[in-house]
Order: structure tokens, then sequence, then C-alpha cells
């Protein structure tokens, strides 16, 4: 115990903010964009879009037509609330799974389905091209954010990087090097960890011995803040206070968002190995979709023919899409050399053309 | 014109860089106020400002790492890794990032990037400082591994390897980074990469070899033109991707080859360039190839590090024995 008559030279906290309570009520004034009706019925739109091409991801990954896929079950507000409150021009690394972000942000779904079916075609975005691909080295994403946060501020471009990782990458040094760079050059990037409580077997209490992980921002000298993350209008208001906080030149922000993986790591992953039933069947009383269903159903924002509507629509384009994956054809074996170097070194050119069955070695 | 150091051809190159382009960026532990632990970086941030001469804090994950976000931005940054043994943190950036960013995105994000670093043994320095494992570099397909071995290679091969837009991980020879002196005009010019330099021709043996240990090399030569030997002696310069046309038109020239590096032997980059001959060009050899290096062993301190380093005898002994061979 601490001598009590030492002088206390510094005291930190860490808020938690939550809007929705699981069953939609409310416990707390709303933050003002959540009278915008039509900004709440488009979060919720993209959680069940993305609900519904996770289960076809699935789907075609146990058919044999997917490679491993990562699905956001009962996380999808935390990738849909980050990406709604960025910019265009702003640039987002994700982790991967963050499918709900880069969908949000125009990357086409027959684009993610070609990554995780083995191509390396679905990270050459049609949408935001200055966005970052899937980042699978967990954490090793955190130095690059730093990276293009400080090109912004070199430039003085009013530009934000957000940076999405999971708990399991928060144990790594590569975050707090960038979090630590980052705090030292008040650079316009946002970290945000998506803390679902599992990476893949180990709970959050092997991870680290924290009480939150929104703490680990105040080692780095700026401020953490831990959001519901199951609320998809508190991991809005909170990315829009960071991001604008980063944009306006206050430097970087950190956003914990609890919330919880309701389904496996991958596809290759078996949850009931390391977890129980009953702790899975309490989480889902807390999911984010039904949660903001019941909100806006209650508010006479949403009703039963648009939920049918938006199903049948959302089928739609995940079945349209992946009808253009399937079709997509096939590259070419020497194709793998074309975007090695800027221009094929000399060395390799007969490589390629042995992969292109023109003549010998 | 004016006599240099390789070093203060290294600092020459940077300042023309950074003055010909405003995206160049320097960073790493050191390179500011205090010019780099060997001055490599002396004098630029005063001339070109704190935000562009970047102190990092002491963490060589994130140099690497932050160059790859940069360079991902337009910008191109050089990153200074204080010694080669420090340099283990950023394989992960190098191989699962830098050298593949362009191939993941097909070609929508690039990593114009260079990282710098002391290479090699003999400079007495304390554990870690001493490192030659370029050959772990060689193996990542995407990056290039440049290492100069003269002043002026020093200048132009940096110059082009900041200007190339992939990543270039360049070792610059510790040991002669004073030692190697030599004109050096600053006109901006740069030499290509993945090419190797003919420093010496000869008929009867050709020897093969790169940073600092091309002084032994050469030495070796002349000892060797003592004796009537003529050695041709080519510095490899671009390890990765290496310049197999003019390794192969030596060795079939002289028929004979002798490769030198300080790196240990196992898995080494004279391996590498053993196997080549030997599936390009085995029926021009007249003797086997042989390989002058380092021993299978962690590289010393400083009281038995020169016992470690190929030596100008034992470069002269192999390439006797393969002159003598029939
Ligand atoms: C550096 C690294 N080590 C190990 C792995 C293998 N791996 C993949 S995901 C994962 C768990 C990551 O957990 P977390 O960061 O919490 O993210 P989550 O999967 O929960 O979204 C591990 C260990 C990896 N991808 N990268």
């Amino acid at each position: 115990m601490a001598d009590a008559g030492l002088p206390v030279i510094a005291r930190f906290e860490v808020r938690h903010r939550n809007y929705l309570a699981p069953d939609g009520s409310i416990n707390r004034p709303l933050p003002a964009f959540a009278s915008d009706a039509s900004l709440l019925t488009a979060l919720y739109r993209a959680m069940v879009l993305l609900r519904i091409f996770d289960r076809k991801a699935v789907a075609l990954q146990r058919t044999g037509r997917l490679g491993t896929y990562a699905v956001s079950l009962g996380q999808e507000a935390v990738s849909v609330g980050i990406a709604s409150a960025m910019r265009g021009e702003d640039v987002l690394l994700p982790s991967y799974r963050d499918n709900g972000a880069l969908i949000w942000r125009g990357v086409k779904l027959e684009e993610i389905l070609l990554f995780w079916g083995g191509d390396e075609r679905g990270n050459h975005f049609s949408g935001p091209v200055e966005d970052f691909p899937f980042c699978v080295p967990v954490g090793s994403q955190a130095p690059h954010a730093a990276g293009v946060a400080y090109a912004f501020k070199l430039r003085r471009e009013p530009r934000v990087a957000v940076c999405m990782f999971g708990d399991g990458a928060t144990s790594k040094g590569d975050v707090y090097e960038a979090m630590n760079f980052a705090g030292v050059h008040r650079l316009p990037v946002v970290f945000v960890v998506t803390n679902n409580q599992w990476a893949i077997s180990v709970p959050l209490r092997l991870q680290t011995g924290c009480e939150t992980l929104a703490q680990k921002a105040i080692a780095a000298g700026f401020i953490g803040e831990q959001v519901d993350g199951s609320d998809v209008v508190a991991v809005r208001a909170a990315a829009e206070d960071a991001i604008v906080a980063a944009r306006d030149g206050q430097g970087p922000r950190f956003v914990e968002a609890v919330t919880y993986r309701l389904g496996d790591h991958t596809t290759s992953d078996d949850a009931s190995r390391y977890r129980s039933a009953d702790e899975v069947q309490t989480r889902w009383k807390e999911e984010p979709i039904a949660r903001l269903r019941n909100y806006l159903v209650g508010q006479k924002m949403w009703s039963k023919a648009e939920e049918e509507a938006l199903a049948a629509e959302c089928h739609a384009r995940v079945e349209a899409a992946v009808e253009r994956y399937l079709a997509t054809e096939q590259r070419r074996p020497e194709t793998m050399f074309d975007h090695l170097y800027a221009r094929l070194p000399e060395a390799y050119a007969a490589q390629r053309r042995e992969l292109a069955g023109e003549g010998d070695v | 014109m004016s006599e240099m150091t390789l070093v203060e051809a290294v600092n020459l190159a940077l300042a023309r860089a950074m003055e010909d382009d405003p995206d160049v960026v320097v960073l790493g532990e050191d390179v500011g106020i205090n010019g780099g632990v060997f001055r490599a970086t002396a004098g630029l941030q005063a001339r070109f400002g704190p935000e562009r001469v970047l102190d990092t804090p002491l963490a060589e994950l994130l140099i690497s790492g932050l160059c790859v976000g940069m360079a991902a931005q337009g910008l191109r940054p050089v990153g200074e890794i204080q010694f080669m043994g420090f340099l283990y943190p950023c394989i992960d950036q190098l191989v699962n990032h830098a050298s593949r960013i362009r191939n993941r995105t097909q070609g929508r994000l690039t990593c114009p990037m260079v990282l710098r670093t002391p290479h090699g043994a003999g400079i007495r320095a304390p554990e870690h400082h001493s490192e030659s494992t370029e050959a772990m570099l060689a193996h990542i397909p995407g990056l290039r591994v440049v290492i100069p071995s003269s002043p002026e290679r020093a200048y132009r091969l940096l110059l082009a390897a900041i200007r190339d837009p992939d990543p270039v991980v360049f070792l610059e020879p510790t040991r002669i980074y004073r030692a190697a002196k030599g004109e050096v005009e600053d006109n901006g010019e740069a030499l290509p990469l993945d090419v190797a330099f003919v420093l010496r021709e000869g008929r009867d043996v050709t020897l093969i070899s790169w940073g600092a240990m091309l002084k032994e090399t050469m030495a070796a030569a002349d000892a060797l033109a003592v004796d009537g030997i003529a050695a041709e002696v080519v510095d490899l310069a671009t390890l990765k991707p290496y310049d197999e046309v003019t390794v192969l038109g030596s060795v079939t020239k002289t028929g004979r080859c002798v490769i030198v590096h300080e790196a240990t032997r196992t898995g080494g980059f004279g391996a590498e360039i053993a196997a080549l001959i030997a599936e390009r060009s085995l029926t021009s050899l007249l003797a086997p190839v042989a390989r002058v290096t380092g021993y299978d062993t962690v590289i010393p301190m400083a009281r038995l590090e020169q016992h470690m380093m190929p030596s100008v005898d034992r470069i002269v002994t192999a390439a006797r024995k393969a002159c003598q061979f029939s």
C-alpha cells in the first residue's frame, strides 16, 4: 500500500458509453445524429446485410466454394458504426474481420468473396482505393496507420486514418509502438479495438491484466474510451467524436468497443471446444441487430413490411454477388508475377514464361 | 567532384534525394540532431526540418511499419536501423507487408520505401552489431537487397533505391564506411539496380563478392596477378534480384568461380550462385565452384571476429586451387 501522504501527480479515467439497452430502450439521451431516421435505418440495413452475407459465405465455404472465412456474428455494430463516421477520403486499415466496414465504404461483395476465395484481385477494391486490404498478421497494420496519418499531417491534409484490430492484437508490441508514436506526434489516427472477448480460444482475462483495453491509450498519451460495442449508436457516436477530434488536429484517440463474437473464430474453428453454450446463449440477448430493431420499431421508424423487404433485398444482392464471384474467370498462373515488382526483374522473366507454358527456363 | 568516404556518400545521396523530391522523408533513431550513430544523416535535419528528418521512438518494428504506411500514401520514406542486429523486428513488416503489398492489392497500393542499415563485421563492435544475414532478406520475394562497395556506388545506388517504386533494403558495409574513399560527383545520376559490376577483368578465374568483402577480394586478385593468374572480380551489388547474366557470362569465360562472403556458409547467398552455375553453366566449368565464407557460427566478438571473416589468404588459396584443378 502506497504512503497515503505522498502527493498524487496524475489521475486517469476511462469512460464507458452506451445509449441503447439490450431491449432497445434508451439509457440516456441519444446523440443528435440519432434523430435522423434515415441514418439509423441505414446502419440497421448495413448490419442486416452483413449478417445475411456472412451466412451465405459460410454456406459457400461448407460446400467448397469459398476458403476459410471469418464471420462478424454478434459484432456487426462495430464495423458498421465505425465506418459510418468516416469520410470517403479517410483511410481504413482493417483487420480480417471488418467486412462490415469495407462494405459500408463501397467495397463490392464479390470482391470480399474473391479475397476469401483465394484470389488477390479481391483486394483490388473498386471502392476506396487508398484503403488497406484485410490484415492477417494480427496488429501489424497499426504501424501502417501511424505512417498513413503521418503522411496526412506532413501534407496538411484534413484526413484521418482509422485502424481496426481485435483484443488479441492489443497484446502485440506493434499496436503499442504505433500508438506511442501517434501520441508523440499527435497524429490524425483513430485506433479501434473490437473487444469480442476471445482471441480464438484465449479469453480476454488471459490476454491482459488490464481492467479495460481503453486504458492502454493512457500510456501513449491520449484518450481511450470504452463503448458498448453492441450498441451501434454508441459506436458511431464514439467514432464520430474521435474522428472529428483527430481531423481537427487534437491528436489520436482509442476506442474500445466491447462486444461478443457469437460465432466461431473462423469456419475452421469450433468454439464449443473452449466456451459454454450457456455463455453464448446469454450473450445472444445483447446482440446488436435485435437491439437496434427494437428501438426503431418502438420509435415507429421501422415496420414488419420494411423488415421483409430488406431481407428480400439483401438476399437478392448477396445472391447476385455470389453469381458474379463464381463467374469470375480464373487468373492465368503466370499472373502471379504481374504485381510482384513495378517491372518484373529480368531474373524472374523465365519463371513467368515457364508458368505461361512458353518454352523452357 | 570531391574525395569522400562511403558514409559521406550516403549522406550526400540522402541530401540530394531530399532536395530533389519533397516526398522523401528520413526517419530512424537518432537521425536528427545527432545525424545518426554513423553520421549518415548528419546535417539533414538542420537543412530539411524535423518533419522530414524524424527522430523516431526506439522501436524498429515501428520504423519499418511506418515506412509501409507512408509509402502507401506516396511518400518515399528512408528508414534507418542503427545496426543490422536490430533489423530483425522489421522482418515481419518486410516479409508480410513491404514486399507484398503491391502484389496483395494487385498494384492498388505500392511501397516505394528504403530501409538502410549498416551491415557486417570487422568493426570491433559489441554483440549484435556485426550481422551479415543478407541471405535471409534476399530470400524474400518482392524485395530488393542492395549492398554498395564504394562511395561512388553507395551514392548512385542509394539514389536508385530511393527512386525505385518498390521496397529496397540497403545494406551499408560498416567496415568500409570510412575506410573506402573515392571521388563522387554530386550530379544526381543513379546507377541501375539489379546489375552486377565487373570491377576487374580477367580470363582465369571469376571472384564474386559484395560489400566490404570486395576489399579482400580485390587484394586477392592483386596477389593472384603476381602469380600470373588473371582474376575477374564481380561486385554483385544487388543480391535480390541478382544479375544472373553477368555471373554466368563471367564464369563461362573463365571456367572457374570462387564466391566470397563473410556471412555464414549454410544457406548463404553463395549457395544460390553456386546452384545457378551448376544448373546453367556446368559444362563450362573447369573446376568445382568454391565458396570462401564465414564459418557456421555466431559472428564472434571483437577478439575473434577477424578469424570468422574470409582473409585475402583464404581467397587466394581457393582461387589457386581452382586454377590447379584438372
Ligand atoms: C501475429 C499473428 N499471430 C497469430 C495469428 C493467428 N491468429 C489468427 S486470428 C488470432 C486471434 C486474434 O484475436 P483478436 O485479435 O482478438 O481478433 P478476433 O479474431 O477476435 O477478431 C490468431 C492467434 C495471426 N493471424 N497473426
